[in-house]
């Protein structure tokens, strides 16, 4: 007798298995746990603070703040994305582990919100330096607004592909990805450089 | 003592360098006076028996078109009374010296004014931008800034 017909006989333990590909379980479990940073930037971060609350109860979706980016599995960007705090965040970005997602969340993070015109110091939209998964519209939008993003941000997880990504990855993406990497390098040699110039100058004397 | 009250003591102490007061009704009475002995006014408004204002509540810097302004919230929690000092500077030659050491409170308030609109404060141990990137060009809160393009390979514009 095969596991699968002992799927259906109640009288057996068929009501405790399931099946599934690893895939799926990979990723049902990762979908009800997203550590997220703690991180906010405007009166939106004030609203998250409302969902992480007892009444709306953000854990009971398996999130918890992380106060590093290496911990975390995604980032709200919460509130207006000023040109100072974009390099910032790009960089905070940068130090999360793939795989790594982000919620916009809010009309300045989204699209510029008030600020589109005469905000000489913000940005337009986060979509400009970091790739956003979910977006959430209102200003500020409500927690209830925020947890059906993150319901939508679950489902994504939940039907992404892990083993052949890299396989089905376009040829465009690859050469993003080496174009950054080429970038990274020369990041990283200017800082050896400033480092020498500044640092070394000091133990010398 | 009345906005009146404190003009004429400023008016029998400094002269011609008090200009004007105005009183219209809906707006706090402010006086007039010259930039160029605004520190000795504020010692003598800080110090005085009388007068004592110990509790600067604000400094704006004004873009008013031809001239750049400096408008100077004071208030006394001692005599419970307050009064507002402006004073205006060309646009080519912004100079107002520093009040930063009667009150130290107005030291990132001077900064924040210089940062937005470009007002040098003659004098400020510390005058360099508070808000902005360090790297910012132009002071964006007068009338005639216009965006840039680019900021740090970042487009600026919608």
């Amino acid at each position: 007798m095969g596991l699968l017909d002992r799927l259906d006989d109640p009288y057996d333990i068929g009501d405790n298995i399931f099946l599934g590909t690893i895939e799926d379980v990979l990723n049902w479990g990762r979908s009800k746990s997203d550590w997220y940073m703690t991180f906010g930037l405007a009166c939106c971060a004030i609203e998250f603070m409302a969902v992480n609350a007892a009444h709306y109860d953000f854990m009971r979706f398996g999130c918890i703040p992380r106060p590093s980016p290496r911990q975390t599995d995604f980032i709200i960007i919460s509130g207006t994305v000023t040109l100072k705090m974009a390099e910032r965040i790009k960089r905070l970005y940068e130090q999360m582990a793939e795989p790594k997602y982000v919620l916009s969340m809010g009309s300045c993070s989204n699209s510029g919100g008030p600020y589109w015109e005469d905000g000489y110091h913000v940005l337009k939209g986060v979509d400009r330096i970091i790739p956003v998964d979910v977006y959430i519209p209102g200003c500020p939008p409500r927690p209830e607004a925020f947890l059906d993003g993150m319901v939508k941000l679950q489902s994504k997880i939940k039907h992404q592909e892990i083993f052949r990504k890299r396989q089905n990855m376009s040829q465009a993406d690859r050469d993003a990805i080496a174009q950054r990497q080429v970038e990274l390098q020369k990041l990283r040699e200017e800082y050896e450089n400033w480092r020498k110039e500044h640092f070394d100058i000091l133990q010398q004397e | 003592m009345s906005p009146n009250d404190i003009y004429q003591r400023l008016k029998v102490e400094f002269g011609d360098d008090i200009l004007s007061l105005n009183e219209e009704p809906g707006f706090e009475p402010a006086i007039k006076v010259n930039p160029n002995n605004i520190v000795d006014i504020m010692l003598f408004l800080r110090d005085e028996e009388g007068l004592e204002f110990d509790y600067p509540s604000c400094l704006s810097g004004v873009d008013l078109g031809e001239n750049l302004g400096v408008v100077y919230n004071l208030y006394s929690l001692k005599r419970k009374h307050r009064i507002t000092i402006k004073v205006e500077v060309p646009k080519d030659a912004p100079n107002v010296p520093s009040c930063e050491l009667v009150w130290r409170s107005f030291d990132w308030h001077e900064r924040e004014a210089y940062d937005l609109l470009g007002v040098n404060f003659v004098g400020h141990h510390n005058l360099r931008r508070i808000l902005l990137p360090f790297d910012w060009e132009g002071h964006p809160l007068r009338k005639d800034y216009v965006q840039p393009d680019y900021f740090h390979g970042m487009k600026v514009q919608y």
